[in-house]
């Protein structure tokens, strides 16, 4: 699944819906028809931009983000691969697919510091758990995987919403 | 937590239909009924099993900056530090980790070529080098999370 970046300017109308929908879809039986009120415009318009916006990958999607603390999940690491850069799209699938896995993604490095190109958020209940998982994941990386470690949180320093880029934000 | 709980989170992880009546589709597909769908969603985010529920934008496709950097600050400088970064509006979330890297944080601005521009200032308000990772690829197969 390859990205490819194409910014696609927004209109009023999706930039309103937006800012409607920063906190989060209505939970009333029609939502869209909530935000369309909100916003002054039609449910129909409303369904309709919303379906463009996530044809156009500007909405990834519309749903639920387990809070995997709060779950149960305390142990959250960041486990980092040094991979060969090419196989880093065979790694990266395979990777990504596992289920407790919610991020994978190809980043840079920075040698000699930083030799990693493969960055993959793993959840488990404890740090044990982590590990454990880590251990499977080199399993299956089995040759490509030069090299690996975890880094854990030890601190949240700063944590807010993103921004809404260019606007009325 | 019971299955009901369950079934709707790994459920709703995986998109939300845009009709007229949604909850009701789902709700059906869960075979559950609707207001029930919607109270439980309403008691999970309460109770912030569910940290958001809704759409989930995209910050490049809207036209805006994103990146992961990396810092190594040592122990004696690090609150003085920490300060100085999350004064930066265009700090998202900063994390310290358990590495010679020991601080990570998400920069999101208004236009990817602002990135660059803030890293400097990072830089230079700290005196430290900044570690640029910007995503090049993301593999979204994973952000589905089965409970």
């Amino acid at each position: 699944m390859n990205v490819s970046y194409t910014n696609t300017p927004l209109d009023d109308l999706d930039r309103a819906i937006i800012q409607a929908t920063q906190a989060g879809l209505p939970l009333t039986n029609r939502p869209y028809t909530a935000i369309a009120e909100k916003v002054g415009s039609t449910p129909a318009q409303v369904m309709e931009h919303m379906q463009k916006m996530q044809n156009q990958g500007i909405i990834r999607r519309i749903g639920a983000v387990p809070n995997h603390y709060v779950l149960g999940f305390r142990g959250n690491g960041m486990s980092v691969w040094d991979v060969p850069d090419e196989r880093i799209q065979t790694c990266g699938e395979m990777v990504g697919a596992l289920d407790f896995v919610s991020h994978a993604y190809h980043r840079p490095r920075h040698p000699p510091l930083w030799n990693y190109n493969l960055f993959a958020m793993v959840h488990g209940h404890d740090r044990d758990e982590v590990m454990q998982k880590v251990e499977k994941i080199a399993k299956l990386l089995g040759e490509d995987d030069r090299g690996h470690e975890v880094l854990f949180s030890t601190r949240i320093l700063k944590k807010t919403g993103l921004r809404l880029p260019g606007g009325n934000s | 937590m019971d299955a009901t709980d369950r079934a709707i989170i790994n459920r709703l992880q995986h998109g939300f239909p845009i009709c007229e009546y949604p909850y009701r589709q789902v709700a059906a597909e869960l075979d559950i009924d609707e207001q029930e769908l919607i109270n439980r969603l309403q008691t999970m985010l309460e109770d912030k099993r569910l940290s958001r529920f809704g759409p989930m934008y995209h910050a490049e496709r809207m036209g805006g900056g994103l990146s992961l950097c990396a810092m190594s600050i040592p122990q004696n400088d690090f609150d003085e530090v920490v300060e100085k970064i999350n004064a930066f509006p265009e700090v998202a979330h900063n994390y310290a980790r358990e590495h010679s890297l020991n601080m990570w944080f998400v920069l999101a601005t208004d236009t990817p070529e602002r990135i660059q521009g803030v890293l400097q200032e990072i830089e230079e308000s700290t005196g430290y080098p900044v570690y640029n990772m910007p995503k090049k690829q993301e593999f979204f197969i994973g952000l589905h999370f089965a409970l």
